[in-house]
């Protein structure tokens, strides 16, 4: 590494960290301002657990995220898998472009569109509607991962397998789905934050007493800084900070390569 | 004939088992709902519920679809193309989607070349420190933006502090404040995709360039930088596109001034109620990400043609 290559690291790495480090600072600050150092104090997440709508959205959120992430993970992994094994399919350039297009879209479009379809079949909207949101979304991330996996997979075990005279469903269970599993768990992983992160496609396909975390977080931070959502951004960071480093724990330990 | 590698498995009716459940889902959650909005943008609005007219009866068969297609209206397009209101929110959405994105490839490109020269060992380490904010939530680090540009924030108290500035300095709530948020947020996405580029090239090609005589510069624009050139483009467009329909940024950053479609849709649908137009301005966004993305691929395919 050059001096310039260590500065270009340094300075960016700084520029990624310095926000998030100043929240977390001044989440343990006395002070209701910014600029003002009160001491060291833990009182705003004493007020961030007895704020009871808050804790109820992060209830919902975790619903939802675990939803709409297993279902992400089912259908990411079949549609990985027909693209890995199905060879050049009629079709298989639309399919992609299916798949991954939900994962670009600004989630304005995604969300209206979504709305307009459940108002038009008449669905009540509520938390099944942001799971289905949210699946749809996921499930080109959790391809992506399966997918990476999938194509440094030993084919052989499989071929071992089908020529003992399992059939394909008992080949896939027993040999591929093992092979896959940290890849599976990274995608869930990354299907279940994204979906917890989520404000702009839930905000339009929520309905009433549906209110996820981020659309609690949004109508407070519309108000301005506020020392309790400092709190609460915190304890989401170390949540996001403990996964990434399981997920890369699991794939260092299993060679799944940079499960992104 | 499939590549090698691309083996085709199962019976046909096992194939179709496993690509109909996310063929199915995806064009009933993804691909329809757009043929809705693209419907409902030609409809005008009703104070009814769902709020719009006409809406298309599909058990009258084809007399139903002869009246929806005789009441359609061009009404909501006329009225963004006249409003300088739209047409300023276009080209800024554009200009800030592309400003941004030159930011990104110009602070990114070089914290690539660095992740991918940095020695073997520390590289996953270095991966999952631009990973951590990649994952962390988007609304709360775009909220962090706001304690440090606010008139009486962290960064107008240092200034103020070390003398540079006399009076605070009005950052939150302009265009600056919706550049630097979007440089922050999306630079994850454009360092990884640079860095899996950079960490596979081939490192002699350089060398030889070097043992040539060529300079780090010479070395970088006439031999790294070509290489790395689909990586440099696939990562502009995925910032790019979501960029130019961003919602959360403009809003909570750029305060009531800063004109973005992504935003006078939210506007228009929330506040405003109007749902064809917003459907509109989706039809409107939706063709300004297009664009990019065709000129991308055709980009791409002439030069696996000229490869060939």
């Amino acid at each position: 590494m050059t001096p310039f290559n260590r500065a270009a690291l340094t300075l960016g790495l700084s520029f990624l960290y310095a926000p998030i480090v100043v929240l977390i600072v001044y989440s343990f600050n006395d002070s209701r301002l910014v600029t003002v150092w009160g001491g060291f104090s833990t009182r705003w997440y004493g007020v961030l657990f007895a704020d009871a709508p808050l804790l109820a959205s992060a209830l919902v959120s975790l619903e939802v995220a675990t939803l709409s992430a297993a279902i992400a993970a089912a259908l990411g992994t079949l549609a990985a898998l027909a693209l890995d094994r199905h060879g050049r399919f009629s079709g298989r350039g639309a399919f992609t472009g299916l798949l991954y297009a939900p994962m670009v879209m600004p989630e304005v479009i995604t969300g209206l569109s979504l709305l307009l379809l459940f108002v038009g079949l008449d669905v009540e909207r509520g938390v099944s509607t942001i799971v289905i949101a949210h699946a749809t979304f996921g499930t080109g991330f959790v391809a992506v991962v399966v997918g990476a996996r999938l194509k440094g997979l030993d084919r052989s075990l499989e071929d071992a397998a089908a020529d003992l005279g399992a059939g394909p469903l008992r080949v896939f269970c027993s040999v591929t789905l093992p092979l896959i599993a940290p890849a599976l768990a990274a995608g869930f992983l990354l299907a279940f934050t994204l979906s917890l992160d989520d404000l702009v496609i839930a905000s339009f396909v929520s309905g009433p007493g549906a209110t996820t975390l981020p659309m609690r977080l949004y109508s407070q931070v519309r108000l301005g800084v506020n020392p309790e959502i400092n709190a609460a951004s915190t304890l989401l960071i170390a949540a996001v900070s403990l996964v990434v480093l399981g997920a890369s724990w699991l794939s260092a330990r299993r060679g799944v390569g940079a499960a992104v | 004939m499939d590549p090698p590698g691309m083996r085709r498995v199962g019976s046909p009716l096992g194939r179709w088992l496993v690509r109909a459940p996310p063929l199915l889902w995806l064009g009933l959650f993804f691909l329809v709902p757009f043929v809705i909005t693209l419907k409902i943008s030609f409809s005008l609005p009703a104070t009814a519920q769902p709020p719009y007219r006409p809406v298309l009866d599909w058990s009258d068969g084809i007399a139903g679809w002869r009246a929806f297609f005789e009441g359609l209206e061009l009404t909501n397009y006329a009225m963004l193309a006249a409003d300088s209101l739209y047409w300023k929110a276009t080209l800024s959405s554009l200009a800030y989607a592309a400003g941004a994105t030159a930011i990104l490839v110009l602070i990114g490109t070089p914290m690539a070349l660095a992740m991918a020269r940095a020695s073997v060992r520390i590289q996953p380490l270095l991966v999952a420190l631009v990973v951590v904010p990649f994952w962390t939530s988007f609304l709360i680090r775009v909220y962090a933006w706001i304690a440090i540009l606010k008139p009486e924030g962290l960064l107008n108290a240092a200034l103020l502090k070390l003398g540079v500035v006399a009076q605070p300095l009005t950052i939150l709530d302009t265009p600056l404040a919706v550049m630097i948020g979007l440089t922050y947020a999306y630079l994850p996405f454009v360092v990884l995709p640079l860095y899996a580029v950079m960490s596979r090239l081939d490192t002699t090609l350089p060398e030889a360039a070097a043992d040539l005589g060529a300079s780090r510069a010479r070395i970088f624009r006439t031999v790294t930088l070509p290489l790395a050139m689909p990586g440099l483009v696939a990562g502009a467009l995925l910032c790019f596109i979501p960029m130019v329909g961003e919602f959360i940024i403009p809003d909570l950053l750029g305060g009531s001034e800063t004109l973005m479609l992504g935003r006078m849709l939210w506007i228009e649908f929330f506040s405003n109620r109007d749902w064809p137009i917003a459907s509109a301005v989706a039809v409107l966004l939706l063709i300004l990400i297009v664009v990019p993305v065709v000129l991308f691929r055709g980009a791409e395919e002439r030069r696996e043609e000229a490869l060939r």
